[in-house]
C-alpha cells in the first residue's frame, strides 16, 4: 500500500506504507544516526514527532528486544529510505516492520529523505502528517497546519512512569531520577554506582527527598521545558532540591535546571539528533563526539551568570552543551552521555556524578 | 593549539611507484599533504622516484626531488636540504620504512630531523606484530593468537599449538606480499619458506586463521590534545581470508547494530591511544564472528592507506589533508571542516547514501596466475560508487568497472564467470574459493535456484549482502514480465541501480531505444551532494553523485563549463599518468577562467578530490551516465584526450549526441585507429608502415600473415596497454592465437603487422593548437622491439639512434599532428630497423609518458594542451620549436611478479608493468642507475653475474660479458653459454643446469652467490629451467635482466655507480636553466578573452 507523508508548507512525499495502517500526526524531525534505529524508536524524547532517518537503509540487523530504551515506540509515525524487510542479525528477533506493526506506529519508505531533511534544515521543524494515499492531501495539508503544536501538549506526562520503581545496583547509595521519559540505559549507567528509585515527572520534592537519595539525576524527556505543567511539577522540584543534594540534568533535565535557576530556553530551528555532534569541554579543552536529540536549548545569556558556568559548547553552532553550579554540586548536559545510539565517549559524566555523590 | 611555528622545512616522501598494494592513492595524499603544507607556509621538501604523480609536478613543493625513495637517496636530500622535520606518514609502507631506517641509522638525528604524524615508537608497534599484539592484550582487546617466528622449524612449532588453517603474514612487506593461509603441512611450509625470504627482517607471523569472519576498518584521526574521531567505517563483502584491497567493500558498515559499532569504535579510539599516534591518523582492521559477535583486532596502519583515501572519498572528509595539519600542530577543533566550511573538522562524518568499492583484477594478462582471491593483494585498481541504497552503488560500481559487465550481470558463458558449468553442485564448489568473478557466481547460483542460505554457507558472505542481491534478481524477472514499461517501472529499477544497457538486454532491446523511451518519459537521475553532514549543514562543495531520487541539488554550470572525462578504475595500461593529464589540464582550465567538471569513479586519485574542479561527479564513465551529466550541465564541451582510452572510446558516441568534443575531432582518432585509413594517410604522408593486414577470420589471418612474411605482431583493434597482442612465429600459432583472442573485441578485427627484428623502438610526444605543432620529446625504449612500450624503459633524449632518424620522427610526427589536425596532445611510436624509420601507431591523445616528458623538460604539456583546446596557440603560449632537455632522463617500468605466483617475468608485446619511475641524471649510466634502483632494483658494484642466454643472443652478450669480467666481475654461465664466452676468451665458469644435478644455477641463486642474472628465453616455449631460474631470481631480489640492451645499460650503470657518487637535484633546478613559456594565466590575459568563438571543436 502506498502512503503519504505530508507537510504544513504543503510538501508531499510518497512511498509505501509499513508498520501499522493509520494516520496520525507530529513534529516531522530528522536524525543522522548510520546506526541505532531500535534505540531511536524507543526514546521517549521523540514522543509527540515523526521521526525520519537521514541514513537511507533501516532495519538491516532486525530489531533485538534488548536494544529498546523503554517498553515501547514512542515517535508517531517512522519515515525511511529504505526499510529492509529481510534483516541479518543472530540477535535479531523480528524485522523493522513487525516491530512497528507490533507497536502500532505507521511507516512510509521511498521518500527523498534528503530532499525532505533539506526542506527542514532551511524552513524548521513543521508539523507533518503520515496517511494513506488515497486521502485528500490539500485537505490534509490544511489540517496539518491548524492542528496545534505537539509540544503544546504535557508530552511529559505522556512517558513518565505512574509509580516508583525501585532499580538495585551496585554500592551503597541511592539516586533518584526523575522520570522525564527516561531512557533504560540512563538507569544502567546510574546502577553502576548505586541504588536507583525511578519516580514519576511530577514527584515532589518532600517526596524524593523521603526516599533519602544520596543524588538526583533529572532525566531526558520530550516537548517544551517551559510547558506550564512541567514549570508547575519537575521545574519546582528542581528548585526545591537545588542546594540539598548533587543533581546531574540531562537533556530535558539540564533545561529544566535552567528554567529552575531562571534562566531561559528557546526552540532550534531543527533541534540537533544524532550522534556526531562535537561538544568541547571548555574547562579541558577536550572534544567529546556526543549522541544528541533535542528541539530545545538552554540561551547561554540568559544564566545567572554569579551561578552557573558554562561548561559545555557545541562546537557546530556553539549552543550550550553543558554547565555547572558555581557553589553547587550541580551540573547538566544537553547531549546524551548514556548514548545507545551513539558514542560511548561521555560516561564520564555519570562517573563525575558519582564522584560528587561520595563527597557529599 | 596553532600550527608549529619551530619548524620551517618538512621533507615528504612519496611512494615510489605503482605496485600492487601501493597505488594512486598516495599520490591524492602525497598532494594532498604538499598543499596542505604551503597553505600554512611551510617550505616543502618532496621525495619521489614516480614521474606520473601529480605531487611531483615542479609548481607543487617547493623542492621536488624524483629520486629513489631509499633510504641511501634520501639521506642525500636530507643532507643537501636539511629539513626539520619528515612527514612519513603519506607515503605508504614505503616512505614509513625508509624513514625508520633513517631513524635507526641515526640520520635523522644527526641532521636534527623530527618524524611527525607518526613517531618511531608508534610506527615500530603498529608494524611488529608482536608488539601489537601485546599492546592490544594491555587494552584488553584480542588479536588472533600468533607468533613471530624466524625458522621453519618455530613456524612448526607455532602451528601445532594454533592449528590449521594457519595464516602467514611477513613481517613488513607491502600489501601483504608473501602472505597466505595454509589449510596443511605441505602449504604451511612452502608459504613459511616465502614469507621469510620476502620479509626484509626475515620474519612472518602465524595467525590463527579467521577466514569466513566478517570484516570490517575504521578509519580513526587523533590529535595531540587527545581529541579522537572516526571517519568512516567499511565492512568488506567477502569475508576474512581476502585482502581488503581485493574486496568488495561498503561505506558505511551494513551490519553492525549500534552496540557493535560503538564497542568496535571505543576499542579503536583505545587503539590509537595506546599504539600512540600522536598527530595524525590511522586505520584499524577487524574481524568479527558472525555466530557470536567476537571482536578481534587485526591491524592498524599508522598512516594513510588506500583504505583512507577510500574513505576521504566516501564522506568528503580529507584525511590526508587533515592529517597534516595535525602534524604540524593544529587540533582537529582549529580546523574547518572543508566541504560544510561553518562548521570543524572535530566531528564524524554522517552519509546519507552508501558507498561501494570494487576492485578491478588484471588476470586476463597474466593467464598462468593464480586468480584465487587471499590474503595477499592482486588487485590492480578499484572503482567506487555512490548510491542512495547498497543496490545502486553496488551495480554502479559493477559498471564503473569497465570489465563488459553494465551492472551485476552473469558472464555469457559458464565460463565467462569462471566456472565449469551451472549446476548447483559445481556452484556450491566454486563459490568458496573467493575470485574475481564470484558476484557473478553468486548470480548464477541464485538463478539456478541455491537459497541465499546456501549461498552465505558456502561463501561466508553475510545473508544481508545476498538478500539485495535476490532483490536485484526478483526485480528483474518483474522488470522482464511487465506488458509496457512506463515512468513507474524505469523510475523503479534505475533506483536499484540498473543501467540503461542492463534494461535493454532484460526486454531485448537496444541500449539507444530504452534510452530513448526512458527521456521521452521524462526519467532522468537526480544528483545529490556528499556533504559529511547528512544535509544537517548548508555544503559549499559540489561534490555529487547521481541517484534517481526525487530532488536534483546540481545548479547547471553551463556553457563556461567545461567536462573532463577522468581515466576510470587503475588497470595494467591507464594509471596514473592520465590522472596527472586530467587534473593538470583542469586547473589550466580554471587559471583560463573556465568552471571545470570532473567525472570520474576512481577514489584512489588526485582528479577525485573535491577541490581540484569545480564540480566533481563521481560517476561511471560510461556513455549513459556522461550523457546525463552533460545533458543536465550543458558545458561548452567535453575533453576525451586526457584519460586514456575510456574516454577515448566515448568520442564517437557523444559527438554523435551533437556534444561538442574540445581540442582534435574524434575523426582524428578514428583515423588513428582504423586501419586503412590510417595506411591511407601514412602512405600519402610518405612515412613507412611495417608491412601489414586487418584479418576477420583464421583464413585471411594466414593469408596476411604468409603475404606479409613471419615473424608477425598480431592484435584486436581498438585496445590499449597490448592487451592480447602477440608475436607469433608460424601459421599453428597464429591459428591458436587466433582462437583464443576472438573473444577480446569481437566488433573488432584483428590487426596483422610485420614484426621488426632487431628494431629500436622510440615514441615521440607532441603538442599541437592546429595549426603548429611541438614536440615535446622522442623516447628511444632500451628494450628491444617486441617489448610493450609501456614496459620498456626508455630514454630522453635518445642515445643510439642516428640524428637524422631522430629529425626524420620529429617531422612525421608533426607532419601526423596537421594531417589529423590535432588540437591538444600526439603520440607517436615508431620503429627503426637497419636505418629505416617505420611508424608503429599514432594516437592523437594523451599518452602514458606525458608527465614523464614534462618532468624531464619542465614543459607542462597537459597544461599547455589545456590551453591549446581552449583555443590559445602555441605562439601565444611563447612555446619554442625546440624545448630544452637540461639531462638525461630515464623511465623504467615496475612489474607485479612477486604478488603473482606462477608468473614468468619475460617481457612481450603485453603490457604487464603497473607502475613506473624515473631517474634524472646528467649521464645516461647515472640516469639508469637510479631508474634501476628507484624500482626496487639494486645493482651489484661487484661480484658474480650468471649469463644464460639463447643462441641468437650469444654474439650480442659477448661484449656486454666482457665489460662485465673487465669490471672484474666473476662469470657463471650454463653450459652452451659457457663453452661460447670461453671460445671468445672470457673466463667464464660453468654451473649446472636445473636437470643436470645439484648445486646448480637455482642452488646459487638461493644461497646469493648470484648478484646479476642475465638470462634470455628459448623462444615462446620457454623452458620449465629458465623459467625457475628468473621466478628464483625474483623471490631472492636478485638483479635480472632478459635483454641484451637491459644487460648492457645495467653495465653502463654500475660503471656509472662505481666511478662516482650519485648526486641529488630538484626538478626546480634542473629546470631553472631552461624555462620556457609564459604562464597560461598570463597568456590568457594577453589573448583576447576564452569563449565559444575561440574554440576549436
Amino acid at each position: 500500500m502506498e502512503g503519504s507523508l505530508v507537510l504544513e508548507d504543503g510538501t508531499v512525499a510518497r512511498g509505501p506504507f509499513f508498520g501499522a495502517r493509520r494516520r496520525i500526526l507530529g513534529e516531522l524531525v530528522f536524525n543522522t544516526n548510520m546506526t541505532g534505529y531500535t534505540e531511536a524508536l524507543t526514546d521517549p524524547s521523540y514522543r509527540g514527532q515523526i521521526l525520519m532517518m537521514t541514513y537511507p537503509l533501516i532495519g538491516n540487523y532486525g530489531v533485538d528486544p534488548h536494544a529498546m530504551e523503554s517498553d515501547t515506540i514512542q515517535p508517531t509515525g517512522f519515515v525511511v529510505k529504505q526499510a529492509c524487510p529481510t534483516p541479518s542479525h543472530p540477535r535479531s528477533t523480528m524485522g523493522l516492520g513487525d516491530f512497528l506493526k507490533r507497536h502500532e506506529t505507521p511507516a512510509i519508505e521511498g521518500a527523498d529523505t534528503r530532499a525532505l531533511t533539506i526542506r527542514i534544515r532551511s524552513k524548521g521543524t513543521m508539523k507533518a502528517a503520515l496517511v494513506p494515499a488515497d486521502e485528500e492531501v490539500d485537505e490534509i495539508a490544511k489540517e496539518v497546519r491548524a492542528a496545534p503544536q505537539p509540544d503544546a501538549r504535557n508530552l511529559v506526562a505522556e512517558v513518565s512512569c505512574k509509580t516508583v520503581e525501585r532499580h538495585p545496583g551496585r554500592g551503597k547509595r541511592t539516586i533518584v531520577v526523575v522520570d522525564c521519559g527516561v531512557k533504560r540505559n540512563i538507569i544502567r549507567e546510574a546502577q553502576r554506582y548505586a541504588d536507583v528509585v525511578r519516580v514519576p515527572y511530577d514527584t515532589t520534592s518532600d517526596e524524593i527527598l523521603a526516599l533519602k537519595p544520596d543524588g538526583v539525576i533529572l532525566s531526558n524527556g520530550p516537548g517544551d521545558p517551559a510547558h506550564p505543567d512541567i514549570v508547575a511539577t519537575s521545574v519546582r522540584t528542581t528548585r526545591e532540591l537545588a542546594g540539598r543534594l548533587p543533581l546531574l540534568g540531562i537533556c530535558l533535565g539540564h533545561q529544566l535546571l535552567a528554567l529552575a535557576f531562571g534562566g531561559k530556553t528557546f526552540k532550534l530551528k531543527f533541534g540537533h539528533r544524532g550522534g556526531n555532534q562535537p561538544v568541547k569541554d571548555l574547562r579541558t579543552g577536550r572534544v567529546h563526539i556526543t549522541s544528541q536529540n533535542h528541539g530545545y536549548a538552554v540561551d547561554a545569556d540568559s544564566l545567572p551568570e554569579s551561578e552557573f558556568e558554562v561548561t559545555h559548547v557545541n562546537l557546530n553552532d556553539r549552543t550550550v552543551e553543558g554547565m555547572a553550579h558555581r557553589e553547587m554540586p550541580i551540573f547538566s548536559v544537553q547531549y546524551h552521555p548514556e548514548a545507545r545510539p551513539g558514542p560511548w565517549d561521555n560516561e564520564y559524566i555519570f562517573r563525575d556524578f558519582a564522584a560528587e555523590i561520595r563527597e557529599a | 593549539m596553532p600550527k608549529r611555528t619551530d619548524l620551517q622545512r618538512i621533507l615528504l616522501l612519496g611512494s615510489g611507484p605503482i605496485v600492487i598494494g601501493q597505488a594512486a592513492e598516495f599520490d591524492y595524499s602525497g598532494t594532498q599533504a604538499v598543499k596542505a603544507l604551503k597553505e600554512e607556509g611551510y617550505t616543502v621538501i618532496l621525495v619521489n622516484s614516480n614521474p606520473a604523480t601529480i605531487m611531483t609536478d615542479p609548481e607543487l613543493a617547493d623542492r621536488t626531488y624524483i629520486e629513489p625513495v631509499t633510504p641511501d637517496w634520501v639521506r642525500k636530500v636530507i643532507e643537501r636540504e636539511r629539513p626539520d622535520a619528515l612527514l612519513p606518514t603519506m607515503g605508504g609502507q614505503t616512505a614509513l620504512n625508509v624513514a625508520m631506517a633513517l631513524a635507526r641509522d641515526g640520520t635523522l638525528e644527526r641532521y636534527g630531523v623530527e618524524l611527525i604524524g607518526a613517531n618511531a615508537r608508534a610506527i615500530q608497534m603498529a608494524e611488529d606484530r608482536a608488539e601489537f599484539a601485546a599492546a592490544m592484550a594491555r587494552i584488553g582487546l584480542a588479536t588472533p593468537l600468533g607468533r613471530t617466528v624466524g625458522r621453519l622449524e618455530e613456524a612448526l612449532a607455532a602451528v601445532g599449538q594454533i592449528g590449521y588453517p594457519a595464516v602467514i603474514r611477513p613481517s613488513f612487506t607491502l600489501g601483504g606480499t608473501g602472505g597466505g593461509v595454509a589449510f596443511n603441512r605441505a602449504e604451511f611450509e612452502e608459504h613459511v619458506e616465502r614469507a621469510l625470504e620476502l620479509s626484509p627482517v626475515h620474519t612472518t607471523l602465524i595467525e590463527r586463521s579467521v577466514l569466513g569472519w566478517k570484516e570490517f576498518e575504521l578509519e580513526v584521526m587523533r590529535d595531540r590534545r587527545d581529541n579522537v574521531v572516526i571517519v568512516c567505517s567499511i565492512e568488506n563483502v567477502d569475508p576474512m581470508g581476502v585482502h581488503t584491497g581485493d574486496s568488495i567493500t561498503v561505506a558505511p558498515a551494513m551490519t553492525l547494530t549500534d552496540r557493535e559499532y560503538q564497542r568496535m569504535r571505543d576499542a579503536a579510539i583505545a587503539i590509537i591511544r595506546e599504539i600512540g599516534v600522536e598527530a595524525g591518523g590511522c586505520n584499524i582492521q577487524f574481524a568479527v564472528n558472525p555466530a557470536d559477535g567476537e571482536m578481534l583486532v587485526i591491524e592498524m596502519n599508522p598512516r594513510v592507506s588506500r583504505s583512507s583515501a577510500l574513505a576521504s572519498k566516501a564522506t568528503g572528509f580529507p584525511i590526508a589533508r587533515i592529517g597534516t595539519k595535525l602534524a604540524v600542530g593544529y587540533t582537529l577543533d582549529e580546523l574547518p571542516n572543508d566541504i560544510t566550511r561553518t562548521t570543524p573538522a572535530s566531528f564524524e562524518p554522517v552519509l546519507d547514501y552508501v558507498v561501494v568499492k570494487v576492485p578491478r583484477f588484471a588476470f586476463e594478462k597474466f593467464p598462468t596466475a593464480d586468480y584465487r582471491l587471499t590474503t595477499q593483494m592482486k588487485s590492480v585498481g578499484e572503482a567506487m560508487a555512490i548510491g542512495r541504497t547498497f543496490k545502486e552503488a553496488f551495480q554502479k560500481g559493477l559498471r564503473a568497472l569497465e570489465i563488459g559487465r553494465p551492472g551485476w550481470v552473469a558472464g555469457a558463458t559458464a565460463a565467462d564467470d569462471r566456472l565449469t558449468s551451472d549446476s548447483p553442485d559445481d556452484l556450491r564448489v566454486a563459490l568458496r574459493v573467493p575470485t574475481p568473478e564470484r558476484m557473478f557466481q553468486i548470480k548464477r547460483a541464485l538463478v539456478a535456484g541455491l537459497t541465499v542460505e546456501e549461498v552465505a554457507q558456502a561463501s561466508r558472505i553475510d545473508p544481508w549482502f545476498l538478500y539485495q542481491m535476490e532483490d536485484l534478481l526478483q526485480a528483474e524477472r518483474w522488470f522482464v514480465g511487465l506488458p509496457e514499461i512506463g515512468a513507474a517501472a524505469l523510475r523503479r529499477m534505475k533506483r536499484m541501480g540498473f543501467s540503461d544497457r542492463q534494461l535493454a538486454g532484460l526486454r531485448g532491446t537496444a541500449e539507444a531505444a530504452l534510452r530513448a523511451r526512458r527521456w521521452e518519459l521524462g526519467v532522468h537521475p537526480a544528483y545529490k551532494t556528499v556533504d559529511t553532514c547528512a544535509g544537517e549543514f548548508p555544503s559549499s562543495t559540489p561534490y555529487l553523485y547521481s541517484s534517481y531520487d526525487d530532488e536534483n541539488e546540481s545548479e547547471p554550470l553551463g556553457e563556461r563549463s567545461i567536462v573532463i572525462l577522468g581515466s576510470g578504475p587503475n588497470r595494467i595500461g591507464q594509471g596514473v599518468e592520465f590522472d596527472y593529464c586530467c587534473v593538470r589540464a583542469g586547473l589550466a582550465f580554471r587559471e583560463l577562467g573556465f568552471k571545470t567538471i570532473m567525472i570520474n569513479c576512481n577514489p584512489e586519485t588526485v582528479s577525485t578530490d573535491f577541490d581540484i574542479s569545480d564540480k566533481l561527479y563521481f560517476e561511471p564513465l560510461t556513455l549513459e551516465d556522461v550523457l546525463e551529466i552533460v545533458r543536465w550541465e550543458r558545458p561548452l564541451g567535453v575533453v576525451v584526450q586526457l584519460g586514456g582510452q575510456t574516454p577515448l572510446q566515448l568520442a564517437k558516441p557523444l559527438e554523435a549526441a551533437g556534444i561538442r568534443i574540445l581540442g582534435t575531432a574524434p575523426d582524428a582518432i578514428d583515423v588513428a585507429e582504423d586501419r586503412e585509413r590510417f595506411e591511407a594517410l601514412a602512405r600519402r604522408l610518405g612515412i613507412t608502415q611495417p608491412p601489414n593486414g586487418i584479418a576477420r577470420s583464421v583464413a585471411e589471418a594466414v593469408a596476411v600473415a604468409r603475404r606479409i612474411g613471419y615473424p608477425v605482431l598480431v592484435r584486436p583493434s581498438y585496445v590499449l596497454g597490448g592487451r592480447a597482442m602477440e608475436i607469433v612465429y608460424d601459421d599453428g600459432s597464429l591459428r591458436d592465437y587466433f582462437e583464443r583472442a576472438a573473444r577480446v573485441a569481437p566488433e573488432h578485427p584483428v590487426l596483422i603487422d610485420r614484426f621488426l627484428e632487431d628494431a629500436f623502438e622510440a615514441d615521440v610526444d607532441a603538442i599541437a593548437d592546429g595549426r603548429r605543432s611541438v614536440i615535446g620529446g622522442v623516447m628511444q625504449h632500451i628494450e628491444d622491439a617486441g617489448v610493450h612500450s609501456g614496459d620498456s624503459a626508455c630514454v630522453l633524449p635518445p642515445y643510439l639512434i642516428g640524428d637524422r632518424q631522430v629529425e626524420e620522427m620529429r617531422r612525421h610526427t608533426k607532419a601526423f599532428a596537421e594531417a589529423l589536425g590535432v588540437v591538444g596532445l600526439i603520440n607517436v611510436q615508431y620503429a627503426i630497423q637497419a636505418g629505416v624509420v617505420h611508424v608503429l601507431e599514432v594516437n592523437p591523445r594523451a599518452s602514458r609518458t606525458v608527465p614523464f616528458v614534462s618532468k624531464a623538460t619542465g614543459v607542462p604539456l597537459a597544461k599547455l594542451a589545456a590551453a591549446v583546446m581552449a583555443g590559445r596557440t602555441l605562439d601565444e603560449l611563447g612555446i619554442p620549436d625546440d624545448l630544452p632537455l637540461p639531462g638525461v632522463a630515464v623511465k623504467e617500468a615496475v612489474f607485479p611478479f612477486t604478488k603473482l605466483p606462477g608468473v614468468d617475468t619475460i617481457l612481450g608485446p603485453e603490457m604487464r608493468s603497473t607502475g613506473e619511475v624515473m631517474g634524472f641524471a646528467d649521464s645516461f649510466g647515472m640516469a639508469f642507475a637510479k631508474a634501476q634502483i628507484a624500482a626496487d632494483g639494486s645493482l651489484p658494484l661487484e661480484g658474480t653475474v650468471f649469463v644464460t642466454v639463447n643462441d641468437s643472443d650469444k654474439p650480442t652478450v659477448v661484449p656486454i660479458v666482457r665489460r662485465f669480467h673487465e669490471l672484474g666481475f666473476r662469470i657463471l654461465a650454463t653450459e652452451g653459454t659457457e663453452r661460447y664466452l670461453r671460445a671468445r676468451g672470457i673466463p667464464a665458469e660453468r654451473v649446472a643446469k636445473v636437470h643436470e644435478g645439484r648445486p646448480n644455477a637455482i642452488d646459487l641463486i638461493v644461497s646469493g652467490e648470484i648478484h646479476l642474472l642475465i638470462n634470455t628465453p628459448l623462444g615462446k616455449f620457454t623452458q620449465a629451467d629458465d623459467y625457475a631460474i628468473r621466478r628464483t631470481a625474483l623471490v631472492h631480489r636478485v638483479p635480472y635482466t632478459t635483454t641484451m640492451s637491459a644487460a648492457s645499460a645495467a653495465c653502463d650503470a654500475i660503471i656509472a655507480l662505481r666511478s662516482r657518487i650519485g648526486s641529488v637535484r630538484s626538478l626546480q633546478e634542473w629546470h631553472a636553466k631552461t624555462s620556457v613559456g609564459k604562464p597560461a594565466s598570463e597568456a590568457a590575459r594577453a589573448a583576447p578573452s576564452p569563449g565559444p568563438s575561440g574554440v576549436r571543436a
